[in-house]
């Protein structure tokens, strides 16, 4: 009870004394969570709705399953995965991207583009069948279907964003392993966390989580106020 | 829907098959640091512990600092660690019943085998130290409270020098032993690491050598990278504190014939020990 009291004033006044290596990891926190974030939306939300769109699209028994899969991707096999291609020996290991926030971005990519794509396929595909059969009927291009699709299936897609979202920037076990935790470089807030708790500074670790759920729940009022002028719940 | 139930009840009856334990055995909660777990050494030993005394060792391997805030808390009941002036504190402020001498290791500098900072050979750690720091070359530090990190703090002090984290040559990494030799690896930095680990992983270390500190313990001049270690078992006042087991844990690994096992641990794999026997029962066989 007493670390858990003393955690609550700790992330206050952390929160209040505005300490510039805290707002480091907090800026590079969302730096890096927001560009992964973007360029898995810009992949996934077309190739989604084209899958989800697509009913008789050869492979699809296949391919459907495959995508549900990547949604459970355990993120540390993804920074393993990462870390060896981008590794010295690795494949593409003269990018130089191992240990930067780049590296980290790429790994978070790799755990937010199947989220996006199944759910927005997933979204698209609850919109009644016979919309797109109608608006081919009266002439609508295949871009125009789907974009109409689209904004039909927005709430959904809001959940697939707030869901790819949610799941990175709670993320350790990529980063920690891409990132390598390095202070003022590549250390964000779940790597400090952990790396807190194995000091034993337990009242911080459980401060700069509060820090992590606040700045979540910030984002996610954001969202929620998107998805409410679209309509949603 | 049937196929979905049928998968799911075929799944249930798998991790219900897995968790199915017959015997009772007792729980001793071991935390200790990263290097005797990562080296190897619990897994080839504690089943002996486990099997004479019918129990189950749950080993927590996490850096010296959380390893006694966990004996602090009442979340172990026996501490495994290698950082004495915290080891006697811990005891001094009645954490622990008593503090036992188990075995000793030693560190070495280790460091990418082109040397920009030409330390090669250097027979002092501060001397190498110094050397890195005058030519901005990469350091990789622990930076996470550990008993490495500690003896590395001390070596820089002895050095006379106060490395900035924010320095673009001193890179803090707050990760474990493990971890932090792959970046110094894939980065070419220098950085401090016990004999064992660095061993012990040495073939994925491909572009790092052995800086300070020779080709084994008996080659390392400089008495401050000597490293003990202690077991402590955590004072049982604190409440569910298996202190029976937690004392007959301490006996056990400072018995002579499990520090013989800890002496032989690594000799057929890396043609020497990772850790020396220095219990007060092996001293006096």
């Amino acid at each position: 009870m007493q670390t858990l009291r003393r955690a609550f004033a700790d992330a206050l006044e952390l929160l209040w004394s505005m300490d510039s290596a805290l707002l480091e990891i907090v800026g590079l926190t969302l730096q890096v969570t927001l560009v992964a974030l973007t360029i898995a939306l810009l992949l996934g939300i077309p190739i989604g709705a084209a899958i989800g769109l697509a009913r008789r699209l050869p492979g699809r028994a296949f391919l459907v399953p495959l995508i549900y899969t990547g949604m459970g991707l355990p993120p540390v096999v993804v920074g393993l995965f990462t870390y060896l291609l981008l590794s010295n020996q690795g494949p593409i290991g003269g990018l130089g991207w191992l240990f930067t926030p780049a590296g980290m971005i790429m790994a978070q990519t790799i755990i937010a583009f199947p989220l996006v794509l199944g759910l927005t396929m997933a979204a698209v595909q609850s919109v009644d069948p016979d919309l797109p059969i109608q608006m081919r009927a009266l002439g609508a291009t295949r871009r125009q279907v789907a974009l109409t699709t689209l904004v039909e299936s927005r709430i959904g897609v809001t959940a697939a964003v707030v869901a790819a979202y949610g799941s990175i920037i709670s993320e350790v076990g990529a980063v920690m392993l891409v990132g390598g935790n390095i202070e003022g470089e590549t250390r964000v807030l779940t790597t400090a966390i952990v790396l807190e708790t194995r000091k034993g500074n337990f009242a911080l670790a459980l401060a700069l989580g509060i820090i992590l759920l606040g700045l979540a729940f910030l984002t996610n009022l954001v969202f929620h106020r998107l998805q409410v002028r679209q309509g949603g719940p | 829907m049937r196929p979905l139930i049928l998968v799911l009840v075929v799944l249930a009856s798998l991790a219900a098959a897995c968790s199915n334990d017959p015997s009772e055995p007792e729980i001793l909660r071991l935390a200790t640091t990263t290097s005797t777990n990562d080296s190897g050494l619990l897994d080839a030993i504690i089943s002996d512990f486990e099997d004479e005394f019918n129990a189950r060792v749950d080993v927590v391997a996490v850096g010296t600092g959380q390893a006694i805030e966990l004996g602090k808390a009442g979340d172990a009941d026996v501490i495994l660690v290698h950082s004495r002036a915290r080891e006697d504190a811990f005891v001094a402020d009645g954490h622990g019943t008593a503090r036992y001498d188990v075995m000793y290791n030693d560190f070495v500098t280790v460091g990418p085998v082109d040397d920009p900072a030409a330390v090669a050979g250097t027979a002092l750690a501060s001397d190498a130290f110094t050397a890195v720091a005058s030519t901005e070359s990469t350091f990789a530090s622990r930076g996470d409270d550990s008993g490495t990190h500690s003896k590395e703090i001390s070596i820089w002090e002895s050095a006379g020098i106060a490395p900035d984290p924010n320095s673009s040559w001193y890179k803090s990494l707050g990760q474990g032993m493990g971890a932090t030799l792959n970046y110094s690896n894939e980065a070419g930095a220098y950085t401090l690491s016990d004999r064992g680990t660095f061993l012990s992983q040495g073939e994925s270390l491909p572009g790092l050598g052995v800086m300070v500190g020779g080709a084994s313990i008996d080659e390392n001049v400089d008495p401050a990278l000597l490293n003990p270690y202690g077991v402590i078992p955590v004072n049982p006042d604190k409440g569910n504190i298996n202190s029976e087991l937690a004392d007959d844990f301490a006996v056990w690994i400072t018995s002579a014939e499990t520090q013989e096992k800890i002496g032989d641990y690594g000799l057929d794999t890396f043609g020497q020990p990772l850790f020396y026997p220095d219990s007060e029962a092996w001293g006096s066989r």
